[in-house]
């Protein structure tokens, strides 16, 4: 039962959160520290521990070299994209990389993949959930910007399964915001959803129509965010610190992680206050100081927020929609809180947008929305249906390196195309298809997905065979590939080799190097189990107390048990399974009699015709009693 | 027909069996098609389809639904749209479609092969003058020049093209009429006249719409 508890997962560039459906409203899971924002920066600490959130913020300044945030940024990306955030973000490769390889980034002496960084975030993510439920957590509904494409998706699903965790859907962010929106608004009629945050831009139309979730169009840009904003600044400060103090400090990690947090305080201040004095300490002992004016402030961070202007303009005319016709726009995203944002919306939009929302909750209390439809749904969720789409039009890749387009853009998912291909010389065993994801029309300017090649082709003279092959996205914007050679009926074999992220192979040895996370897991889940095992039979001994059965027992007896008694009251808070287990047993065993007269009395109950649920002989401590253990299996 | 996504028995998914999109909807093979009923139709089975409901059922169940959902899509999709409706049907009736897309002119080009493509003979004189008019257009912008009066000309002749492309379906439209009439009684040889009709209204109607997306561009491009 409470195995298939599903919670939704805002994965997020800045900030992770996860949430889950509390009866009739989605609400955020607080970490230990009481709060809501999971920071997605993880470190490996002097012990090597790896440390995850508010706890490893201090070590982006302390040892940067040790640490990394935003690694959102490099999901499901390869060697050759990444080097403009190697310029502006303190991401350290291995150095034994290799082109073509899965990126890999240095944390100390480690070195780790993106997936396997974001399965940190995950699995501190599901801790948080179990520890607030008392009970584990395996299933989960994950958050992906719009406009990611199938390698980045990919890569947020290992990351999940890495993490121990069953990803049992993708949703897009913007989607589940309008999910979050619409269960509080119930309203029919066209909304946008503006989702600018800290990496990544997002905007999608949807049509919402009794409980239906329709996306008309969506679009954005998966490299433009508060990061940004923020890296303008540290280039200001690093010029003026370079120009007034002669000092370069560009290559100083420790330094610019400094004056990053700096920043990222002026940005923040800015949203409400007209100016702010920027001073920073510096490692070196210097320091820093400047006034920033909001107006200065808008005219800098002008050219980024911009651009997000043409993914919107996209996203209404393949919607086919003037802005007149967009009933609402809801923003989402930290970035949204910056008044110029706002001002820019509301001109494109010709409408104030909606600002109800709380704009870093609202994708994970979205996701929380659709673990529930997943989990079967509830009165809330009653006729909530999400229709989404793929943002980007796939394609495979014809003679002259053409792009020829088999599933267009904004297509509902899931969504398929079946191609026909043949063979160019007699018995010709294999066909190769190279599997391209974008708009262009040449394949070199879209994004190449894989290369399927196709083997086991019966001979046959050239042109005679007739393989089908069908590309299907599914409903998380993945896809999958099938071939049938149709003369002979024969399914093809396909060798599928991902241009960018890791093979099966790869996730499943990273599953098993995160063993040593797994059993650190295992035990959480023993302690937990075990703390519940405890609840279960000291209720069962309060019931048992009131029961004529306890008047039977010997006053030495009661004392014994209320010695046990008190003895895994204590325990039963502690994170020691073993000592818990112990007074468990030993109650348990100090119980028997007292179960003994239960049943007796029960039995005897029963032969004076009231029934044993009247007599109230389920509750008893049994010794060796299974009800508590049911629970987890 | 529609019957058959389901299990009579249980209400349960079921494998799809390959129909035509029109008969996914329980629909006849017919041109007009009431939008407002197969959106409704589309939102009635994709409450039953789709694999968030199947999230927790057997993965033989997950799987049939997403292939049942995705040929759902699929349908909607294409009927939805008048053009690819009548394209879809077209083919469901043997016809192959010349191929006119952008890709095909890419790959013309990247190959150099020629790209064969007729003008539409009532075009012939429109598209001449047409070409003559952006061959000088980029004639000025090799050599730096800007005559606004030849991009308003231009800008008009696009116009032109935009109006006789909306009036290009409103054209199909009445051949729609004409089919749908004759395909329960007609006759196989009236059949196909209104066939070839629609197929070569299609085809002058991708050539237009190719005319107007390069003027388009020449016009960015020059502006």
């Amino acid at each position: 039962m409470s195995n298939d508890r599903i919670v939704g997962i805002d994965l997020g560039t800045t900030n992770s959160l996860v949430a889950f459906m509390q009866g009739e409203n989605p609400v955020v899971i607080p970490g230990e520290d009481g709060s809501n924002l999971v920071p997605s920066v993880v470190a490996l600490d002097e012990h090597h521990q790896i440390i995850v959130g508010n706890a490893a913020r201090k070590y982006l300044i302390e040892t940067p070299e040790r640490s990394v945030y935003s690694i959102k940024r490099l999901m499901g990306r390869g060697m050759e994209d990444i080097q403009e955030e190697l310029k502006l973000f303190p991401f350290r490769l291995a150095e034994d990389m290799q082109v073509g390889e899965v990126l890999r980034i240095q944390l100390g002496h480690q070195a780790f993949t993106p997936p396997e960084i974001s399965a940190f975030i995950l699995r501190q993510l599901k801790r948080n959930a179990e520890r607030f439920f008392n009970a584990p957590v395996v299933k989960a509904v994950i958050t992906v910007p719009a406009y990611f494409n199938d390698a980045q998706r990919q890569a947020t699903k290992d990351a999940g399964r890495i993490a121990g965790l069953e990803v049992l859907r993708l949703v897009n962010e913007p989607t589940a915001a309008s999910l979050a929106y619409g269960l509080d608004k119930k309203q029919n009629g066209i909304v946008a959803v503006y989702d600018f945050g800290g990496g990544t831009f997002d905007i999608s139309i949807l049509k919402l129509h009794d409980g239906i979730f329709e996306v008309i169009a969506t679009n954005g840009d998966t490299h433009l965010g508060g990061d940004d904003i923020d890296n303008l600044l540290i280039r200001i400060a690093l010029d003026d610190i370079r120009g007034d103090m002669g000092n370069d400090l560009s290559r100083n990690g420790e330094a610019v992680a400094t004056i990053r947090q700096a920043v990222i305080e002026a940005k923040i201040a800015l949203s409400t206050q007209p100016a702010i004095k920027l001073d920073v300490e510096l490692p070196d002992g210097g320091r820093y100081q400047r006034e920033i004016t909001r107006e200065q402030f808008e005219q800098l961070i002008q050219p980024v927020i911009d651009r997000t202007v043409a993914p919107c303009k996209q996203a209404l005319k393949d919607a086919g929609l003037k802005p007149e016709h967009i009933d609402e726009v809801v923003l989402v995203g930290g970035s949204t809180r910056i008044p110029k944002v706002r001002a820019l919306v509301e001109e494109m939009f010709k409408r104030k947008p909606h600002t109800d929302l709380n704009p870093d909750e609202v994708v994970a209390l979205g996701a929380a929305v659709q673990a529930t439809i997943l989990g079967g749904g509830s009165e809330a969720t009653q006729n909530m249906l999400l229709l989404d789409v793929t943002p980007l039009s796939l394609g495979i890749e014809v003679a002259g390196g053409v792009t020829d387009k088999i599933i267009l853009r904004n297509s509902t998912i899931p969504a398929s195309a079946t191609q026909y291909y043949t063979t160019q010389i007699d018995g010709q065993a294999n066909v190769a298809i190279h599997v391209l994801q974008g708009e262009r029309e040449l394949a070199t300017d879209c994004r190449s997905l894989a290369r399927f090649d196709l083997r086991g082709i019966p001979p046959m003279t050239a042109g005679m065979p007739r393989i089908e092959v069908k590309f299907l996205i599914d409903a998380n914007g993945i896809l999958h590939v099938s071939a049938r050679e149709q003369r002979s009926g024969k399914e093809a074999e396909i060798e599928v080799q991902p241009s960018y992220g890791l093979t099966d192979e790869q996730v499943e040895s990273m599953i098993l190097d995160s063993f040593d996370y797994a059993e650190e897991d295992f035990r959480r889940r023993q302690v937990i189990e075990a703390g519940n095992e405890a609840g279960t039979i000291l209720a069962a001994l309060e019931k048992g107390k009131q029961s004529p059965a306890w008047g039977k027992l010997t006053s030495d007896e009661k004392k014994k048990i209320s010695k046990l008694e008190k003895a895994l009251n204590e325990v039963r808070n502690e994170d020691d399974y073993a000592s818990i287990r112990k007074a468990i047993d030993a109650l348990n065993q100090g119980t028997m009699r007292l179960a003994e007269l239960m049943m007796d009395s029960a039995v005897s109950s029963a032969l004076k015709g009231k029934t044993m649920d009247e007599a109230d002989m389920g509750e008893a401590p049994m010794a060796g009693h299974p009800v508590a253990k049911a629970d987890f299996e | 027909m529609r019957a058959s996504h389901f299990c009579s028995a249980c209400g349960k998914v079921q494998p799809p069996v390959p129909v035509d999109y029109f008969s996914f909807f329980g629909f006849p093979r017919k041109l007009n098609v009431d939008t407002g009923l197969l959106e409704r139709e589309f939102y009635e089975l994709s409450r039953k389809l789709h694999p968030d409901l199947y999230a927790r059922a057997e993965s033989r169940e997950q799987e049939w639904s997403m292939e049942q959902s995705s040929l759902l899509n699929d349908a909607y999709r294409t009927l939805k749209d008048p053009i690819k409706r009548t394209e879809y049907l077209l083919r469901l009736e043997g016809v192959e479609l010349e191929e006119q897309s952008k890709a095909a002119t890419e790959k013309a080009r990247a190959t150099g092969e020629v790209k064969k493509q007729v003008v539409p003979p009532d075009l012939l004189e429109e598209v001449f003058e047409l070409n003559m008019q952006l061959e000088e257009l980029r004639m000025q912008k090799k050599a730096g020049e800007n005559d606004p009066m030849l991009i308003q000309e231009i800008g008009k002749q696009k116009m032109s093209l935009e109006a006789k492309y909306e009036a290009l379906l409103n054209e199909l439209r009445g051949y729609w009429d004409q089919w749908d009439k004759l395909v329960d009684s007609g006759a196989e040889e009236d059949r196909r006249k209104v066939r070839d009709k629609m197929l070569d209204l299609l085809n002058r109607r991708n050539y237009v719409r190719n005319l107007v997306r390069d003027v388009t561009e020449a016009l960015e491009s020059s502006t």
